[in-house]
């Protein structure tokens, strides 16, 4: 199955590149990582690590890959951002730095440092149905939350104040935590299949 | 759902994950933590003075005033580090009552405490900790440190000590590769480590928590050499706000970082940046006058 995936890339600019790449590799995926424009163009797909989202987003400026990147995005690539990723993803952003902008693709609101300072941050399991059985260990780290969705988001999974975590639309996924520190690969599995889908 | 843990060692680990490819950088006002997140600092570390500064004024270098740390929390939303003495628990459990998102156990200040650090699994905060070579790496993991530093040469801009140090540490892990099982028990005695920590080291290739560099990095060549060295990101401490230029400094030694491997972005990045710290060579230092040898 694996043999069927193209390239798919990390956005190597500041981060928890390495742990993206591992989860990817584990599943059988060529996983590259990607800092430029150049490499963009040859991956199928684009996983934007956890990492801090201000310097994410200078850096993309800095190196020229941003433009690159909202094409992409707009042209139907599957992309999975997972906390900073998340950010990156969403079309707005609430607690951003000055000047702060985002990629966007995902019709949300999302907080910067929701849960508060690292003290706040946390472990947890949550029942999210559309990776079924068993529950998705998740890793809270500075996290940010999703405020709003647009109506074509789909809301997959809440902590248990209600507020929301994960979010899909189309072949963008975003999740507030760090499924690829706590050996979990389903998501990373959701983005294969998409990239797969997307070929 | 429902059971939801704080300050686990994963939590503790996963921030510095999260720091990875970053710099983190000295601050001592309000307006300087401005001026590093506004250049792409990943962090800030709050303190009173910077280490040139203390190198140069001797005396005792403590924790800092707890206004200043808060004046500094308040003014930017990336993390906020903040430095405690080595051994001082107090200053630690100070620091945690601010709300800082990570301790500095550091050599920088004045130990507290000439034969214990800090026993750091009893805080959710997390810490990080200096080391000059493998064995005291390890020990600091042992205490619980979630993230490593190596010492360099503190407050010097002399890159030469923290050169020395990461070819230590990544020196040692590659030798722990190459032994069978039954030399890591010896191994693990020349370390004074933990054998299961030497065991999983020597598996891994890696420490079990994330490896940045510190103490003279002062320009973007300097932080791209530590990074091909193997550093997993960088602190910079006087290199910036002791330089001409710091708001062009900052920002060049965060581009270098990120693109260390390509020799044409450091050089632009290298370009017009003004006066660089002065610096002492560390060869010029009467050994009392050290930092890095404080720890053990």
């Amino acid at each position: 199955m694996a043999g069927n995936t193209p390239p798919v890339g990390v956005l190597a600019l500041q981060g928890d590149v390495r742990e993206h790449l591992a989860a990817l590799s584990a599943l059988g995926a060529d996983a590259r990582p990607v800092k430029s424009a150049g490499e963009l163009e040859r991956v199928a797909g684009l996983v934007i690590p956890g990492g801090e989202s201000s310097v994410i987003d200078k850096l993309s400026r800095i190196f020229d890959v941003r433009d690159a990147i909202r094409a992409r995005i707009a042209s139907g690539m599957p992309v999975y951002g997972t906390c900073a990723g998340l950010i990156m993803l969403a079309d707005d952003l609430v607690d951003g730095i000055a000047g702060q902008q985002t990629f966007g693709g995902l019709d949300a609101t999302v907080r910067r440092n929701a849960f508060g300072t690292q003290l706040d941050s946390f472990e947890t399991e949550l029942d999210i149905p559309a990776l079924g059985e068993p529950p998705v260990h998740a890793v809270f780290i500075r996290a940010p939350v999703v405020e709003r969705v647009g109506p074509g988001v789909e809301v997959l999974a809440r902590v248990d104040d209600g507020r929301i975590v994960a979010i899909e639309q189309g072949p963008l996924l975003g999740t507030a935590f760090h499924p690829e520190v706590a050996g979990e690969h389903r998501f990373h599995e959701r983005f294969l299949e998409r990239v797969r889908a997307a070929s | 759902m429902s059971t939801s843990e704080t300050g686990t060692a994963r939590v503790k680990r996963g921030l510095a994950e999260m720091l990875k490819g970053g710099v983190i950088m000295d601050v001592v006002t309000a307006e300087q933590a401005r001026i590093a997140e506004d250049a792409g600092a990943v962090a800030v570390m709050a303190l009173e003075r910077v280490p040139a500064d203390i190198r140069a004024q001797g005396g005792v270098a403590r924790m800092s005033d707890p206004d200043l740390i808060e004046q500094i929390m308040a003014e930017v939303s990336i993390p906020v580090m903040a430095k405690a003495r080595i051994g001082h628990f107090v200053e630690a459990q100070v620091l945690q009552s601010l709300g800082v998102d990570y301790i500095d156990e550091s050599e920088v200040l004045s130990p507290a405490d000439y034969v214990n650090h800090i026993d750091k699994w009893g805080y959710d905060v997390p810490f990080v900790c200096g080391a000059t070579n493998l064995g005291e790496a390890l020990r600091r993991i042992t205490e619980g440190a979630a993230m490593i530093r190596s010492k360099g040469e503190a407050g010097t801009g002399d890159v030469s000590e923290a050169t020395k140090h990461i070819r230590t540490i990544t020196g040692e892990i590659n030798r722990l590769r190459s032994l069978t099982k039954d030399e890591l028990y010896v191994a693990a005695k020349e370390l004074q480590a933990p054998y299961e920590l030497v065991r999983e080291v020597a598996e891994t290739g890696k420490l079990p928590v994330v490896l940045f560099t510190a103490g003279g990095v002062a320009t973007p060549a300097d932080a791209a050499m530590m990074m091909q060295l193997g550093a997993d990101g960088v602190f910079v401490g006087s290199g910036i706000f002791k330089s001409g230029d710091p708001v062009a400094r900052a920002k060049a030694i965060v581009k270098a970082t990120t693109a260390f491997d390509d020799p044409a972005v450091i050089a632009d990045a290298s370009r017009g940046l003004g006066e660089a710290m002065v610096g002492i060579n560390v060869a010029d230092l009467p050994a009392p006058h050290r930092l890095a040898e404080r720890g053990w």
